[in-house]
């Protein structure tokens, strides 16, 4: 069983946003990166069960710069097998979706996980683009992944209720909270990371179809108003009158 | 031409209201939809500015990869230069297929109408900020997120017409569905009550189920809440849960940390109840109430029934 996981880099969660350059581009004074957390929590644990329970090869890929390694040694740490590193700056999800269909037509995989989105550009695009340019099935924010044989089993939340689907393989999924519990590297992990292969990659030629030309901050609240914890009823009329929600 | 995909296999929601009133202002509107809707229900999409309905009944609507030739064959058929749908479970699914089948450029979770320059806002960074994308290529691919434009009618019923595409059949299997009855879906609520690891226990979200169905409120909470299984997963709203964009969201003991107001800091009105005055979700609420929700919010419900009778 080949898995391949996919693993974007996103600034850490308690992060302060910015941009500069007349709000053309964000900016990444004292940003700290992490690996995604959908990627990582769920994408590249559950890989890493079914190994354990199954046998196999769990592959990490990023589209991203040299200065990324660090996101991928955590990766590695974790307990992935070895990396690929596209060399490319993702700044659209068709491109880095390309690179990494292309990367997988070279070196069939069983299963591509993906995580459900970025938290920085929260597009949710890379896994179904990637399952498009391959031509095989997808399954969206899937919340429980179990693996017999060449079928996978899984959970996804429609709206108010859970679906439960099977797929044959080879298949691409996107992983949400529920598929696995988040793990800490320990020593050892660390330790086997830094001498765990990394290939790197050049891209191929694709056109980006998208462009974020600027950016900016939403309206900031006016300060909150406070009402006594007595007066329920001016509450209820503020909502009513005033806010025009009720 | 304009398309718009909806899904229509649970009757048609409103957000399918809001794509079709989103793709009226940019042009003429056909919609291609699936599963067994009844024509009279799908006509009333004319009423807020569809010109006509397609719908192929062979098509069950469960895979992606069925759904993105299902909309590139009618893109095809009508001549669409922009395809349309909501940023749902399915739109999240089949617009990035069919940004790659097409060769158009995708604009996700879009948040309102191009501006002068073409540019789409969406929210990134989970919401802390807005971006403004251009597609740069000649068709295009918009996926909206829901309550971001409010759906207006603006006709009449339209024709309906029933086609069938010849896709072949999808590769993934349902196998079963569960589905609570009755309860409003959290991403397309209107008004939420959300609640935090300052209600102590699972014991004590009466209160808060009491509050949210006196205003036909869903309910929601904290991540923590979530974790030790207080309350059921699908209801962890913030930015590894569901980001949500209500009306009105009242936040009970929760304390604002980033990632939870990253999820919630699209809704229109913020309501914060909370014994500390120094919580930091006081910095994002429009109204505030410092106090005990044991107290607070039992009172509030009784003002709101109050103010219903009357
Ligand atoms: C990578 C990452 C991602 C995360 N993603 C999310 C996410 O998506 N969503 C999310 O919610 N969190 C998320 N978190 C967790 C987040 O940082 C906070 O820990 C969490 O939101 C706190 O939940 P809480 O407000 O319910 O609990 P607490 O922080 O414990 O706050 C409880 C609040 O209740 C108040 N209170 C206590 N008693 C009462 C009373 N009787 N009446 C009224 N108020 C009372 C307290 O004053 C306090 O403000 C994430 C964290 C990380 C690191
Ligand atoms: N630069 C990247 N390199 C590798 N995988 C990525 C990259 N960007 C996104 N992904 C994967 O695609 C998923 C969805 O990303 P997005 O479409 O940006 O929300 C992420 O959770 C990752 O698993």
């Amino acid at each position: 069983m080949k898995i391949l996981v996919c693993i974007s880099k996103s600034p850490d969660t308690t992060s302060k946003i910015a941009f500069t350059e007349a709000n053309t581009k964000f900016d990444e004074n004292g940003i700290q990166y992490i690996v995604n957390p959908y990627d990582e929590w769920y994408a590249l644990v559950r890989a890493l069960e079914i190994k354990e329970a199954n046998g196999g090869q769990v592959t990490i890929v990023t589209v991203g710069a040299a200065a990324d390694e660090p996101i991928i040694r955590k990766a590695l740490a974790i307990g992935a097998d070895e990396a690929v590193r596209i060399d490319a700056d993702p700044k659209d999800a068709h491109y880095t979706a390309m690179q990494i269909a292309e990367y997988v037509k070279n070196n069939p995989f069983d299963l591509i996980l993906t995580g459900k989105e970025t938290i920085n550009y929260n597009g949710s695009q890379v896994g179904g683009m990637i399952s498009e340019a391959l031509d095989l099935p997808y399954v969206s924010i899937a919340t429980k992944l179990d693996i017999n044989g060449n079928i996978l089993t899984l959970e996804r939340e429609i709206i108010g209720g859970i679906q439960v689907v099977e797929v044959s393989l080879p298949a691409v999924i996107s992983c949400a909270k529920g598929m696995a519990e988040q793990r800490i590297p320990n020593m050892r992990g660390i330790m086997a990371a830094r001498t765990k292969p990394l290939q790197i990659i050049s891209p191929i030629a694709i056109e980006d179809l998208t462009k974020f030309s600027s950016y900016e901050m939403p309206n900031a609240k006016s300060s909150v108003k406070l009402i006594a914890p007595e007066n329920m009823d001016e509450l209820v009329n503020l909502l009513h009158n005033e806010a025009k929600v009720i | 031409m304009i398309l718009v995909y909806i899904n229509s296999s649970n009757g048609i929601s409103k957000a399918s209201f809001e794509t079709v009133t989103y793709g009226k202002k940019l042009g003429e509107v056909v919609v291609i939809t699936n599963g067994n809707a009844s024509s009279n229900s799908l006509n009333t999409l004319g009423e807020y500015g569809a010109s006509k309905v397609l719908v192929d009944r062979s098509v069950d609507g469960e895979d992606a990869q069925q759904l993105t030739k299902l909309v590139a064959w009618a893109a095809q058929e009508i001549g669409a230069h922009t395809v349309i749908f909501s940023h749902d479970l399915t739109g999240k699914a089949v617009a990035p297929r069919l940004s790659v089948r097409w060769k158009a450029g995708l604009v996700s979770g879009a948040i309102a109408l191009p501006d002068g320059s073409g540019a789409i806002s969406v929210n990134v960074f989970s919401g802390k900020a807005i971006g403004k994308v251009q597609v740069q290529s000649s068709n295009k691919i918009i996926s909206l997120l829901p309550n971001s434009i409010q759906p207006e009618k603006t006709g009449s019923p339209c024709t309906v017409n029933e086609i069938t595409a010849n896709i072949g059949s999808g590769k993934i299997r349902v196998i079963s569905t569960k589905k609570p009855e009755g309860e409003i879906p959290l991403p397309e609520a209107e008004l939420v009550v959300s609640a935090g690891r300052g209600l102590k226990g699972p014991e004590n979200w009466g209160i808060v189920e009491d509050l949210a169905k006196s205003i036909n409120a869903a309910t929601a909470c904290s991540r923590p809440v979530a974790d030790i299984g207080w309350r059921p997963h699908h209801e962890h709203v913030g930015q590894t849960g569901v980001a949500i964009r209500p009306n009105l969201y009242i936040a009970i003991g929760i304390s604002g940390a980033i990632q939870h107001l990253a999820g919630v800091n699209g809704s229109k009105v913020i309501v914060v109840i909370n014994t500390d005055p120094e919580a930091p979700f006081f910095k994002a609420a429009d109204y505030g109430v410092i106090g005990d929700a044991f107290e607070v919010v039992p009172r509030l419900t009784a003002a709101i029934k109050k103010f219903r009778a009357n």
